[in-house]
């Protein structure tokens, strides 16, 4: 089942073209990593599938219907975790999690959304007095509490100190054991690699590649051999690292030269992520 | 009805929670009454000036509360997010501002309560002589300065500059209107400012109903300025109103 579609997706702010014609596709249970740095798109891409913005173009639904007029019966089954909003600072853990619960018609037990998140022992505690990392865990709380089917994660991570993001990202795992669909924005490879079945990278409003991680990391781009000689340093970018060091190494011990500071460089994730923002064609074929 | 009955509730525990907010706008008018009740005496047009002020600081709680403090919160409230976090939920937007509302009338109400028995037992001041009649008089003063108190969310921009913007606006529109006592020997322009502004005309209609014991109904004029004023003010929030913040 298709739990969430978009097709041809636009957006315009004045003269700026936020997105620029988007496609993919979610399957009900699937994690789905939106995966892009800052301005490209991703959080005007969440906030029209969220029913916030209206689109300029393109086709968009969100279980089943356009969130443009999914009205209240669609907010009944989805779940949003916003990049940047508080929630009332007076309030404790406890009341914030049931003044949201008694929005919707089937809540999830409170007790166990609390423990869900990991704030039973600042169920008592009011908002304002709660970590950066634990209002984002309320954050969650909150958006779980209607028991939603699909869940949108903007940047939850943001800010974040590594130990924080672990726990965060537990958290997210524990939205797939639950069955629920996400998808999450985030400007860290490494995040979309952890958490995300499959993963689009989007730049200046165009998807450049989508897939599952693994497949991100096959498009590698060549490998690079690099040595020094008289001192020059040489860089060959290669598809063919073994056949071009063995031609070089046997060249040079033939002829009993020392290929000096003689290297072999794998592209990082970093560098497959920065090779696609930097230059990354706009592959946008939607493949799904 | 459940829901509505809901968010009332949380708006009342948002607005007692906030000591400050709380403060501000429910004891202020109250004690400024306490206090102008102890310094003035004598008699006005016929009333003991402890029942003029009483009648002119329940208006300036109106004002207070409804327009300043409904104001203030909505901004905070818009500009920290928790309007768009609440878009995103199956609340309705028509349930979620009749509890504001709702919340609102309660605390004025409460509001008037307070300085009614004030005056009572404090400065021998009467009580409402026609007391259904008071009935609508306070839900037209509410309607109309949360009318206004909309307008004036969607005209202000940052949460920092909510209090001051609106209480440059209550505070001489209160001394104007003859909140703090009668405005007969003002000078003719502030008199010709004053009678233009709606809590003027709200002060007119309860020294009417309130002291008089006049019927509510009896004065059209009041009632379609008053009533004017508060559509201003949900024309403004119609076109300019906005859910998210503005500064962020």
């Amino acid at each position: 089942m298709t739990a969430l579609e978009v097709r041809g997706l636009r957006k315009s702010y004045g003269a700026i073209e936020a997105v620029a014609g988007i496609n993919f596709t979610i399957e009900e249970g699937e994690v789905f990593g939106l995966l892009g740095p800052n301005g490209a798109g991703k959080t005007t891409t969440v906030e029209i599938l969220e029913g916030y913005r209206k689109r300029d173009g393109g086709d968009v639904t969100v279980l089943g219907v356009d969130p443009e007029h999914g009205g209240r019966a669609l907010r009944e089954r989805i779940g949003v975790v916003l990049q940047a909003s508080d929630l009332p600072a007076a309030l404790t853990v406890l009341e914030v999690h049931r003044m949201f619960a008694g929005y919707y018609a089937h809540p999830r037990d409170i007790d166990e959304v609390i423990s869900l998140v990991g704030l039973e022992e600042k169920s008592g505690a009011r908002v304002k007095t709660l970590s950066g990392g634990q209002k984002r865990r309320l954050d969650l709380g909150v958006a779980l509490v209607g028991d939603p089917e699909l869940l949108f994660l903007d940047e939850p991570t943001t800010g974040f100190d590594p130990t924080a993001r672990r726990t965060a990202w537990e958290l997210v795992r524990s939205l797939r054991a639950l069955g629920k669909t996400v998808l999450l924005t985030t400007h860290y490879l490494d995040e979309a690699q952890q958490l995300a079945d499959r993963v689009a990278v989007i730049r200046d409003g165009r998807i450049v590649k989508q897939g599952s991680p693994a497949e991100l990391i096959g498009v590698a781009p060549k490998v690079e051999i690099r040595y020094r000689e008289d001192g020059r340093d040489i860089v060959i970018e290669t598809e063919e690292p073994t056949r071009m060091l063995a031609e070089l190494t046997g060249t040079a011990a033939a002829a009993g030269r020392e290929l000096e500071a003689l290297e072999v460089v794998r592209p990082s994730l970093e560098d497959v992520y920065l090779d696609l923002i930097d230059n990354g064609d706009a592959d946008d074929n939607g493949s799904t | 009805m459940r829901l509505f009955l809901h968010e009332l509730r949380n708006q009342q525990r948002l607005f007692w929670r906030n000591r400050e907010s709380a403060v501000f706008v429910f004891i202020f008018p109250p004690m400024l009454y306490l206090l102008l009740g102890a310094v003035y005496t004598g008699t006005f047009d016929g009333f003991r000036l402890a029942d003029v002020l009483l009648v002119g600081l329940i208006g300036y709680g109106c004002a207070n509360t409804a327009f300043a403090g409904l104001a203030i919160t909505l901004v905070i409230r818009r500009e920290s997010g928790v309007l768009k976090r609440i878009r995103a939920t199956p609340l309705p937007t028509v349930t979620y501002l009749s509890a504001v509302l709702g919340s609102t009338l309660f605390v004025f109400v409460l509001q008037m309560l307070v300085t009614i028995t004030l005056g009572l037992t404090l400065y021998g001041a009467k009580g409402p002589e026609n007391r259904l009649g008071m009935i609508p008089v306070m839900l037209l003063g509410v309607a109309c300065f949360a009318g206004l108190g909309f307008g004036a969310t969607a005209m202000i921009r940052s949460s920092e500059g909510a209090s001051a913007v609106v209480n440059l606006i209550v505070l001489p529109m209160a001394f104007l209107s003859g909140s703090f006592g009668p405005t007969r020997r003002y000078p003719q322009v502030l008199q010709w400012i004053a009678d233009v502004l709606p809590l003027t005309y709200l002060i007119d209609l309860m020294n009417d109903v309130y002291l008089r014991g006049e019927s509510f109904s009896g004065h059209p004029k009041e009632i379609a300025i008053i009533t004017a004023w508060g559509l201003v003010g949900l024309a403004i929030a119609w076109r300019r109103f906005g859910w998210e913040p503005r500064e962020r």
